[in-house]
């Protein structure tokens, strides 16, 4: 009997998309039941969101103090003793489900698949490795807990129209105190969240510098888009650390994806390989980018993007 | 105190990797084999709190077979001060490996363990979360910058909303980030220096650990090729195709 597990993010209150994608994942393994689990201080407006996602047949929610931030060594060993009864937990492969997943397998006695990008049935799954230049198909033992973390970018948000119960637990656990949240620093902005946005560009080295990176604002402005960076243009300083793009950042699946001074290099292309379109420009017409661009124009960013402005009216 | 730093030997990151035709795995014959480069990561922070005197000693671990010999040398010419090579033939999973390193920790007492946040062969992201659940002490992922005072360890994680800061007491597992520093190079004298430096070889069956893995993988497969698309020669053509694909 399948009945899973899926593990809620939130921030400030508010349910990330990455929670209705990790339902979409849970939704192909034709479960019995999927049940969500929103570990917060106060999980009411989250819950209350969650139980909206289509496919999910309850939403369960563990009021704590500690539960006020995520931190990995509290939330574990709520969500391992939640898990009796289950045959999956899954999450989010974003950093607060890799940060936490983990954990919740290894206390559970479990190896964890992690970034399951297809389900073949309810112990097989598809996922990425050498940076997504082999896809492996695993195999979980059948006899113990599948523990594992959902690629986003492979999975669509699961529709809204759900209307599930809400129920409060008490989990009888020792909370470790020896791991304090300090504090958070977001970056502030109007724009589009990088991580679910229907349209990206994205700055490279090619850029130049941080002053210069506003030419690249300026643009995704324009057209309404999110602003991403490769990691050459992160470790640069041009821009700040969250909005990487690729292995080791974020993998992200738009609609439009526009690569402004972006070479093209093999980690950066796991994390846009899901694009419906990718949009390279640069200056070199032999970068490696434009072997899997849908669209390339080889040519100077700061003489273009003026230019696409312009057409654009 | 020590540091234990966990030192993965694997495919160099620049080489395209190719899948066997037959799909059983990846072409690993001849490839160019380096450190993790978050491990070279993580060895570097634990050498900068050894020059800053916060720990003592730094160690580096290996799982792997007979020949990680030399990959070890070069984390003791990088500046260790000592390796243990825990011998298997077998693949490690990070369940496995998080359960060796725990008997390690067991036995050495580190006041830090360092690992690399992923392994760019497998990118599973998991060994430093298991240790630390299994060891039942803090963990901070994703470290961009690291502080140890007073028993306690000060981290900020890189996460997706931006720098979060953790405060954890000491012994904690700490993975890294791509920003947390840069490795420095190594350099000839400490190459010969490194021949003296002792590694601890150990067998894995003599450290009683569970290595039952409960996933197995089954095929390799390369991935849907993105082919090359149409190159448009200016901004105007650039818009008009967007437009046509209703994209904008």
């Amino acid at each position: 009997m399948t009945k899973i597990l899926v593990i809620a993010e939130h921030l400030d209150g508010k349910l990330n998309g990455s929670t209705a994608r990790a339902v979409s994942a849970a939704m192909a393994t034709n479960p019995e039941t999927i049940d969500v689990l929103v570990l917060s201080d106060t999980p009411e407006a989250v819950a209350a969101e969650a139980s909206k996602i289509q496919g999910v047949s309850k939403v369960l929610t563990v009021a704590r103090a500690e539960n006020g931030h995520a931190v990995a060594a509290v939330l574990a060993p709520q969500i391992a003793k939640a898990a009796a009864g289950y045959s999956h937990v899954f999450a989010p492969s974003t950093t607060f489900g890799k940060d936490l997943t983990p954990r919740v397998a290894a206390l559970l006695g479990v190896s964890q698949v992690s970034d399951v990008m297809t389900v073949g049935g309810t112990h097989t799954f598809t996922r990425p490795i050498y940076a997504g230049n082999a896809i492996i198909t695993v195999e979980v033992d059948p006899a113990t807990i599948v523990v594992a973390t959902i690629r986003t970018a492979s999975w669509p948000m699961a529709g809204s129209t759900g209307a599930a119960p809400v129920e409060a637990v008490n989990l009888d656990v020792e909370i470790p105190t020896h791991t304090r949240f300090i504090s958070l620093q977001q970056g502030k902005s109007d724009r589009p969240d990088l991580q679910g946005a229907a349209k990206v560009v994205s700055g490279g080295r090619g850029v130049g510098s941080k002053e210069n990176f506003d030419i690249v604002y300026k643009f995704a402005d324009k057209i309404g888009a999110a602003v991403g960076a490769s990691r050459a243009a992160v470790d640069a300083g041009y821009v700040p650390n969250e909005m990487q793009v690729g292995q080791t950042g974020k993998i992200i699946a738009p609609e439009l994806y526009i690569a402004i001074g972006i070479s093209g290099a093999i980690q950066h292309l796991t994390g846009i390989k899901d694009a419906g379109t990718i949009v390279a420009i640069n200056k070199d017409g032999e970068a490696p980018i434009f072997e899997i661009a849908d669209i390339g124009l080889v040519g100077d960013l700061f003489k273009i993007l003026p230019e696409l402005e312009a057409v654009l009216g | 105190m020590k540091i234990l730093v966990g030192y993965k030997r694997v495919v160099d990151y620049n080489v395209r990797i190719q899948v066997k035709p037959d799909g059983s795995g990846v072409v690993t014959d001849g490839v160019k084999l380096s450190a993790n480069p978050f491990d070279d990561i993580a060895l570097e922070e634990a050498l900068r709190l050894r020059e800053k005197g916060v720990a003592d000693e730094v160690i580096v671990v290996g799982i792997g077979p007979a020949d990680l010999t030399a990959h070890l040398r070069n984390g003791l010419a990088m500046g260790a001060n000592r390796a243990i090579h825990v011998q298997t033939a077998d693949a490690v999973s990070s369940l496995t490996a998080a359960r060796t390193l725990l008997k390690l920790v067991e036995k050495e007492q580190p006041g830090l363990v360092i690992l690399g946040k992923q392994a760019i062969d497998d990118d599973a992201n998991q060994t430093g979360q298991m240790l630390a659940a299994l060891w039942d002490r803090p963990q901070a992922t994703f470290a961009g910058k690291v502080e140890v005072a007073d028993g306690k360890v000060t981290v900020i994680r890189e996460v997706d909303a931006g720098l979060e800061t953790l405060e954890a007491d000491l012994p904690a597992v700490i993975t890294t980030d791509l920003r947390l520093n840069e490795p420095r190079f190594i350099k000839l004298p400490d190459i010969m220096k490194a021949k003296s430096k002792p590694i601890d070889v150990i067998e894995i069956s003599s450290l009683g650990v569970d290595a039952a893995d409960h996933i197995k993988t089954t095929h390799y497969a390369a991935p849907p090729k993105r082919g090359r698309g149409v190159m448009v020669k200016d901004a105007a053509e650039l818009v008009a195709a967007l437009k046509q694909k209703g994209l904008l």
